[in-house]
């Protein structure tokens, strides 16, 4: 069995789709922010996989760049997240609904 | 061979991981689902060649992102309440109806491409794509030395906004 790049493509869109539905599913704030990590990390797979197969090594740089601003992100999310909990008392986003228009 | 088996298993794993994420009521359980993913999509990148971005997955998201994942949830206490109560009315069924259009979507694809819709290279080279550390440097300080730069001042500015966060004082409480 040859493991071609499609077959990590493959992968890589069933996490996205598993990750995207977790976003829609769950009303846990923190649940929702591990789904978007899977799908940062579906991206992730894909990048590297299409990189190798163009024999191109800017994929995996593109990698690094996205690891760096996913750790920022988690960095600033987290501490939002903390901040509401602080004044709320709540990790479920129904509770959070104060901009509806 | 190797990489089929190999790719198999992970594959398996990370799936596995993925539908704890989501299924799991508990958050702590989640985030040992998307532990086992991370971990599961590093082997992924060892069998790209991927060394270094597969090393800095285990080191920054397995190590420090899920810590302070696992510290927030303690912190905020283990909340299963959700899930409870539906207030979008039919959420479950049309995300389910989602679920099977995208699946069947990309299954057509896929399919019908026959695994080759990736535009691959003539030849593939395995030790142009091989990414030690000294081959992932040379452009980074080169052509991307401007995004590295930038990236820097990035990290630099969301740590003080996590500590300023950190620091806030609800006037209402």
């Amino acid at each position: 069995m040859i493991v071609s790049a499609g077959y990590y493509m493959a992968l890589a869109a069933a996490l996205f789709v598993i990750g995207a539905l977790g976003m829609l599913l769950r009303r846990n704030v923190l649940v929702m922010f591990m789904c978007i990590e899977l799908m940062l990390n579906a991206v992730n797979l894909t990048l590297i996989s299409a990189g190798r197969a163009l024999n191109d090594l800017n994929g995996q740089v593109a990698v690094f760049f996205i690891l760096v601003v996913a750790a920022a992100e988690v960095v600033v999310g987290l501490a939002i997240i903390v901040a509401i909990f602080r004044r709320r008392s709540t990790a479920s986003i129904d509770e959070l609904s104060e901009l509806r228009g | 061979m190797v990489e089929g088996i190999l790719f198999v298993l992970m594959a398996v794993t990370a799936l596995a991981g993925a539908v704890t994420v989501v299924v799991a009521r508990n958050p702590v359980y989640s985030a040992m689902g998307l532990l086992g993913t991370l971990f599961s999509v590093a082997v992924l990148y060892v069998a790209q060649l991927a060394h270094f971005v597969a090393a800095v997955q285990v080191i920054v998201y397995a190590g420090a992102v899920m810590t302070l994942f696992l510290f927030v949830i303690m912190f905020i206490g283990v909340d299963t309440s959700d899930d409870r109560d539906e207030r979008l009315p039919m959420q479950r069924f049309w995300v389910g109806i989602l679920a099977g259009v995208i699946v069947l979507l990309a299954a057509g694809i896929t399919l019908s491409g026959n695994f080759d819709w990736v535009p691959a290279a003539v030849e593939t080279i395995p030790e142009a794509t091989n990414g030690t550390i000294q081959a992932i440097a040379e452009p980074l300080f080169t052509d991307w030395v401007l995004a590295f730069e930038a990236t820097a001042l990035l990290l630099t500015i969301s740590a003080a906004g996590a500590i300023a966060l950190a620091h806030f004082k609800g006037q209402r409480t």
